[in-house]
């Protein structure tokens, strides 16, 4: 089953940490990364740029409105996604847990485990529908 | 009894012996209902397990006993109810996913999934169906739940109560609980939550949050006020019930602690309120109303307890409360030792409420002046601002060095902060104690 990962990072608090500590710091997640990607576990993921970047699309009065940064105001983003292959929720809570991400301090960074939804019937459906 | 006259054990096929009064439709009904009473959680467990779902689980066990009924009076009892009851639950859950799939094409990969597990369920050892209960306890407490979901699921699930029960002993409407418990399996569904006994290293956290959940519901029933009590479950009795099914699956010193907890605190019930249902502090209370059965036991899970040598918060609070027990008045507690226990529990889990309880203590032995500087420490980092205990402590110190205005603003304090009517009960006494001024 596959578990799609949000990581939230607090820009303010990596900001904080001296460069050669947040060397050792992205050291350790590559080389987990890694060990995920051997083992199978790892089915996809992307790191993202910082929210400065971002751009945010919405349905505004029959146009669609392209507009700067994220849709929330919040000091924690998301900062990459993972996908994992885990047999259940204990499976991907196991491997998450020992990602060294977690281990940057004062609450820099946490995971939000989400299931991936299984489409499957829906899009049956939709099919029988027959528009494509 | 029947159930011990035959060999061994065959599920499906049962050659019984017929006797008119194994038969009797009373002797069944009376005989069922006892079964239920000791099997249905471990059956039910077995075929959340076997079959992967709650509701199916639910609805199999309940065909199965209804099969029970109709069966048993013309066959006899089986040799081993349990193995019956979940063979034909299981079967009789096969069934209603087979129809179900006549019109659901995606359930037919159900049936198969659920006719392939071939393992013969009733010749499972016993020790296998107990693990099933203690997966059920911690499935129902995993921590991606929250604490409410945990503790209606708990109460539902492994304590058997129903909806309406739970819904009245927490104050909530029952659509409100039965609500939370839909979406707690969901979530145990679809987010793929295994029915699983966490592995050796996981053990300490996952534990917490078993403990947790039996913890909140003792103190929920401890706690609750005497006016509703009349209609209420006892909450306690439940706590310590399920306190020793876990002790007896899972006997981890933390498990001991706990159940040696409550069981000290549940000693003192007869003598900590009134007739009226008024609260009476420990040092005022009668301590022949204390009930030295459950005493004994507790003080003998606590030695236990810390005999691991690794004692947990809820071992160290259990040392607290035997130290009450122990002792003949509230003067001949060794205050000191409760002090010290405290400030291990502080290490372990640093909190204002712990810290509080330590210069209660202090006070004891060392006079109310120090305790009051500690506890105004306290109330300076404002932690504890709009904690009832921490006035109400704080007046009682003041009360007795005679620094009486302090003393009444500090109940004064407590007053507006009281929730229930045994409190308010109690410090507007207090307050009267100190006169007018």
């Amino acid at each position: 089953m596959k578990y799609i990962c949000l990581g939230y990072m607090h820009e303010e608090v990596w900001e904080t940490i001296p460069e050669s500590e947040r060397n050792t710091f992205t050291d350790e997640c590559f080389m987990y990364d890694d060990e995920l990607r051997k083992n199978g576990h790892l089915a996809g993921g992307e790191a993202l740029q910082g929210v400065q970047n971002a751009t945010t699309l919405r349905w505004r009065s029959g146009n669609v409105s392209v507009t700067d940064g994220p849709f929330a105001e919040t000091k924690e983003q998301i900062g990459g996604i993972m996908i994992l292959e885990a047999t259940d929720l204990n499976h991907a809570i196991r491997l998450l847990s020992k990602h060294p991400s977690l281990r940057l301090g004062r609450g820099g960074c946490s995971w939000e485990i989400r299931p991936a939804a299984d489409l499957t019937a829906l899009i049956e459906e939709s099919k029988r529908r027959g528009k494509w | 009894m029947p159930a011990t006259e035959f060999s061994e054990p065959e599920p499906r096929m049962m050659h019984i012996e017929q006797t008119s009064m194994q038969n009797s439709a009373e002797h069944i009904h009376q005989h069922l209902g006892e079964i239920y009473r000791k099997e249905s959680r471990l059956v039910f467990a077995t075929l959340i397990r076997l079959l992967g779902d709650f509701d199916l689980a639910e609805d199999a066990m309940q065909d199965a006993f209804k099969a029970a009924l109709e069966q048993w009076r013309e066959k006899g009892i089986p040799s081993n109810p349990r193995a019956w009851l979940v063979s034909t639950g299981r079967f009789k859950a096969i069934d209603r996913v087979r129809r179900q799939s006549k019109f659901d094409p995606l359930q037919v990969q159900h049936v198969r999934q659920l006719e392939a597990d071939t393992a013969d369920p009733s010749r499972q050892v016993d020790k296998e169906i107990e693990d099933d209960v203690l997966r059920l306890i911690f499935t129902c407490c995993h921590p991606a739940l929250s604490l409410e979901a945990r503790t209606a699921m708990t109460l539902r699930e492994v304590c058997d109560l129903t909806t309406e029960e739970i819904a009245s002993a927490f104050l909530v409407t029952p659509s409100t609980l039965a609500q939370r418990i839909v979406r707690a399996k969901a979530k145990i569904r679809e987010a793929k939550i295994p029915f699983e006994v966490p592995p050796e290293h996981e053990l300490p956290d996952r534990l917490g949050a078993v403990l947790q959940v039996i913890y909140l519901v003792f103190n929920e029933g401890y706690y609750a006020s005497s006016g509703e009590s009349v209609t209420r479950i006892d909450l306690s009795s439940e706590a310590i019930r399920l306190g020793r099914l876990l002790h007896d699956l899972l006997p981890d010193p933390e498990v001991t602690g706990l159940l040696g907890l409550m069981l000290l605190h549940e000693s003192r019930q007869q003598a900590r309120t009134t007739q009226a249902g008024d609260l009476i502090l420990l040092e005022d209370q009668d301590r022949s109303l204390w009930d030295r059965e459950m005493i004994e036991e507790g003080l003998s899970l606590v030695d236990q307890a810390f005999s691991s040598k690794r004692a947990g918060p809820y071992t160290l609070q259990a040392g607290i409360a035997a130290l009450h027990a122990e002792a003949k008045s509230p003067e001949a507690t060794d205050w000191a030792q409760i002090a010290g226990l405290y400030g291990l529990l502080l290490r372990l889990n640093p909190s204002p409420v712990i810290e509080l309880n330590r210069a209660v203590a202090i006070a004891m032995y060392k006079g109310p002046e120090a305790g009051l500087q500690q506890i105004d420490a306290i109330l300076e980092r404002g932690e504890l601002n709009d904690y009832q205990l921490a006035h109400s402590a704080r007046a009682e110190l003041c009360r007795k060095i005679g620094r009486t205005n302090e003393a009444r603003a500090s109940w004064e304090r407590a007053l507006a902060l009281a929730q229930q009517d045994p409190e308010r009960r109690f410090i507007e006494r207090k307050l009267r104690e100190l006169g007018t001024g």
